[in-house]
Formats: C-alpha cells, structure tokens, sequence
C-alpha cells in the first residue's frame, strides 16, 4: 500500500531531509512516525500524498509511483488520501461547515448527501455545535479536530497525521487517537507523525523512527 | 455530467459572490472593458448607417441594363416583365436605341456627328432602380440582371458606387484595427484582474490543490470571472453606443433637416449585438485563460 524504497530527498539549498529510507507499510496497518523536530516527519508524510517528490529512490502509494505520476493523476491520489496537517491549512473565510464540505465539493458530491457526511464528520470530532463558526473563532485544538473532520469527511483509504494532536490536552489526545483506532478497525491504512515514540507503544502500533532523515533500525 | 453541472454551477455562484463582495472595483472594471468595446462596436454601427446615408445623399443609384443586339421586340417585351417581377426592382423604364439616339441629338447637341453614321450605334437600354439603398443589395441584383437574357452588361453608376465601397472599406479596416488593439487592451485587463483574484485566492487554490482538486476545478471559476466580466462589459458598451446614437439623433436630425432629407441613426441589429457580447464574452475567457496557465503554477502547495 505504501512503500519506500531508498528514498532520499535533498531540498533546492542542498540540504537532505532524508536518507536512504526504506520500508513497507500494508493496507489496513496503523503506523506511527516519531523522530526529533526536523528529523523529516512532514517530508516523509508529503511524499506519501504527492506533495514532495523524491530525490532519489522510489515511493509507491496504492500501486503508483509518486515520483513518476502524471500531473493530472496527482488530484485522484490525493482524494483517497486523507491529510491531517501539522499547520492545520483551514481556509479562514469559509465556516467550519464550509471547510469540511470542500473535499466533498471537488469530488463532486451532491450538496445533500454532502452535507450529511460533513455533519457526520462533525460529529464524531466533537465540533457539530460549531458548524458555523469560523477558524478564527475557534480554539487550537477546535481547529486540529476540524482539520481531522476534513481528513476523513471523503473516507480516504490513508489517513497520514502530522502531529494530530500537537495542541490538543491528553484526553483529547486520547480520544483523537482512539478515533484514529476505530477508523483503522474498518481498514484505513493510517500513518501518525509524532514528536513522543510512546503512543506507538501504548497503542500496540509500529514504529519507524527518523533520526535526522535517516530511519533508525 | 451531473459533477460537471454541480461543478459549473458552484462556479458560477462563486464568481457572483465574488463580484457582489467588491461591486465598486468589479464595476469599474467592466466600465473600463465597455468603453475599449464601444469604440469599435460604435465606429461598426457608425459605419452601417453612413452606407444608408450615403445612398440617401448621393441620389438612389439607377442600373442600366444594355441589351444585345440581337434583341428583338419579344425579347424586350419578355424582359421587361421579368424585371416586373422583381420585388426589389422599384422602377423599369425602357429606353429604345431611336429615343436614345433623338436625346443624343437633343440633349447634347451631337445632331450633326450622329447625322453622319449611316448605323444607329445605340444599345435599347433598360434603366433600373432599386428599392434598396444599401450598396450591398444593390450590387447584388446587378450581378443577377447581368445574368438575364439578351442582356449584355448591367451597368451600375460606377462613381457613385466606388466612392462608397473605398468609404465602407476606409472604414471597415478602422474598425478592425481598433476591434484588434481594443481587444488586445480587454485580454490584458482580464488578465490583471484574474491574476489579482489568484494572489488573493492563494491560500484556497492551495488547500484545494492539496486535498484534490484538479487543474480544470482550479482554473474554473477565474474562466467564468473573465467571460462573465467581458459579457457585462460587452451589455455596458451596447448600452454606451446606445446612448451615444440617442444623444447624437438630435443633431442629426437638424443636420438632415437642412439638407431636406430625413435620416436618422439607427441601433445595431440584433445579431451585432448578439456578437458584441459574444466577442466580449470569449476575450474575457482568453485573458482569464493565459492569466490562470502562468499564475495557476506559482500557487505550488508545499
Ligand atoms: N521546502 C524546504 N526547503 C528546504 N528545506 C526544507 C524544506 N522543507 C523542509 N525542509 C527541511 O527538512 C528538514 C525536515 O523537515 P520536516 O518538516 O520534515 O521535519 P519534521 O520532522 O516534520 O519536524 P517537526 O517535528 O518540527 O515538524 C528540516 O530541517 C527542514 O528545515
Ligand atoms: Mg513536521
């Protein structure tokens, strides 16, 4: 479903974010990626949704090469990868609703039964009493749990978090990351970057960790 | 095609909403696009009703069909009530080579050359007026009487018919090179304006891009603010020509009067308005168009 294989990936400055990373992740596994700040997390979890490409090596997601997809194939891959980020990305002139029925809206979704999977999604985030705040009304975990909802609001096969639950207190986290369970119970394949290797541990998931872009044994 | 129709329609209401947040700037833009397709949808209008004036001013224009020698009485009989049955045809007079050659004599006083010849060297003649004005109409039942039977050449009143044609010519290659310059300056405020609603719609094509929308999605909306603002444009110009043509009516009016002639102005027909906004419409689309291909990729999300 996911697989790298000596993947390295050197930024226009020259420097290499990542080194020789190689490993294989099934359909239906739960995986959690830990490593110091700017060990290559975030790298790591964009080049799975096509967002960076690799330098060298090769990075396969549900049978496509990333580095070779076409331009116009890059929308459909995305589409079945739902992307938690680290910056949240939430579009400020649009309420909350509204940010949760655009994955939907560029499927093509018709508005009524979209509407229905984004209250749905709402829900299950703890957020469908704010449907009609706006971002900047909302607090920093109100905003990583809205950005969840529009994670999962299209049922995406891969779920990648980076740092889901960075802002959020330790029953959030807890909850959040049950949630990231449940999802993973009905067979999203799903990938959890986080700075603490001891959730891996607690949740009786794999663990790569990074250690300055290279993956530690 | 039930997306594709949800798609455009999203659209649509997208670039609506867009222009209802900024009307003041939205309007000014369409106004500065109507006044660059007034000019050359007003001169084309202009130059229409300079081809009626001028058939007015200058006398209709008669033809004059000279008939082949061979032409017999039955002949002529036979022609003359063919061209009876033209519905174009105002007026037939018939002109016999012995009349013509009495006039000759008569009018201009030929009397003692003529009495020379020992042949009549005159044509029998038809003479022909239109009940059109236009020049085009005109032209075109000259070619068809060309073509009757026993007639030798239909003759148009040349001068009368070249001053028009170099006029209609002068005027049609303004008006295409003021459509080309003007259209050119449109494409380019599309343009401007388009990319100034992607810088401002940064972070949205952004996110948009990263959860999967495709390059068609993306550019959709700024194609429609384009068309949409060269149509409005092309409604503000017809309404700028309009106005112009009534303003102008009153002096026309006195000026014709003077010359014992009633004339007015009239209004583009339907169909050259049908292509104003049309024309406006698709510039519009281009600007947005080459305006959305080089700002679309800068929007990279990383
Ligand atoms: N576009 C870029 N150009 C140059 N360098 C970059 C770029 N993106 C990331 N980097 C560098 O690559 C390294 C890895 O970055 P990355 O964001 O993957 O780290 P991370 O593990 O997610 O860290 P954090 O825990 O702080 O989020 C960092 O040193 C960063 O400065
Ligand atoms: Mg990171």
């Amino acid at each position: 479903m996911i697989s790298f294989s000596q993947v390295s990936k050197r930024f226009p400055g020259g420097f290499e974010a990542l080194r020789d990373v190689t490993f294989t992740i099934e359909a239906g596994e739960m995986a959690f990626v830990s490593g110091h700040s700017g060990a290559g997390k975030s790298t790591l979890l964009k080049m799975i949704a096509a967002i960076e490409t690799p330098s060298s090596g090769s990075v396969v997601v549900n049978g496509q090469n990333i580095g070779k997809m076409s331009r116009t194939a890059v929308p459909y891959l995305r589409r079945n990868v739902g992307l938690v980020f680290q910056d949240h990305k939430l579009l400020f002139n649009r309420t909350a609703f509204e940010n949760v029925m655009l994955p939907l809206h560029i499927a093509g979704f018709d508005p009524t039964e979209g509407a229905r999977r984004v209250r749905a999604a709402l829900d299950k985030v703890g957020l469908l009493n704010r449907e009609k705040a706006f971002p900047v009304a909302l607090s920093g975990g109100e905003q990583q749990r809205l950005c969840i909802a529009r994670a999962i609001v299209n049922r995406p096969s891969i779920l990648l978090a980076d740092e889901p639950t960075g802002n959020l207190d330790a029953n959030y986290a807890h909850d959040i990351l049950e949630m990231f369970k449940s999802f993973n119970q009905v067979g999203v394949t799903i990938l959890i970057a986080t700075p603490d290797p001891t959730a891996a541990r607690e949740w009786k998931a794999r663990l790569l960790t990074l250690n300055h872009g290279a993956l530690a044994a | 095609m039930r997306i594709w129709l949800i798609h455009h329609r999203q659209a649509a209401a997208l670039v609506l909403r867009q222009f209802a947040r900024t009307p003041v700037a939205t309007f000014l833009t369409m106004l500065v696009i109507a006044v660059s397709l007034s000019l050359p949808a007003g001169l084309y209008a202009l130059l229409k009703n300079v081809n009626d004036l001028a058939s007015l001013a200058h006398g209709e224009p008669q033809i004059t069909l000279v008939l082949a020698s061979s032409a017999n009485s039955s002949a002529i009989d036979d022609i003359r009530a063919r061209l009876q049955k033209y519905a174009d045809i105002a007026e037939v007079r018939f002109i016999s080579r012995e009349q013509g050659l009495q006039e000759l004599n008569k009018d201009v006083g030929l009397g003692e050359i003529t009495a020379g010849l020992e042949k009549n060297p005159l044509p029998d003649i038809f003479t022909v007026r239109s009940t059109h004005h236009d020049a085009e109409s005109i032209v075109r039942l000259q070619k068809e009487l060309q073509a009757l039977p026993k007639v030798d050449a239909a003759l148009l009143d040349e001068a009368w018919a070249k001053r028009l044609e170099a006029l209609l010519g002068l005027g049609q290659k303004a008006v295409l090179i003021l459509a080309i310059l003007l259209g050119f300056a449109l494409v380019v405020i599309t343009g401007n304006t388009v990319r100034l609603q992607i810088l401002s719609a940064r972070d949205e094509i952004e996110v948009s891009k990263l959860i999967g929308a495709t390059d068609p999605f993306v550019r959709r909306p700024f194609l429609y603010h384009g068309a949409l603002q060269g149509l409005c444009g092309g409604i503000l110009a017809w309404a700028i020509v309009a106005i112009t043509f009534h303003l102008l009516n009153d002096n026309v009016g006195k000026l014709t009067d003077l010359y014992s002639f009633s004339f007015l102005l009239t209004l583009p027909s339907t169909t050259d308005i049908a292509g104003l906004l049309i024309f406006g419409a698709l510039l519009g689309w281009l600007g947005a168009y080459l305006s959305v291909g080089r700002h679309l990729r800068e929007v990279e999300p990383h």
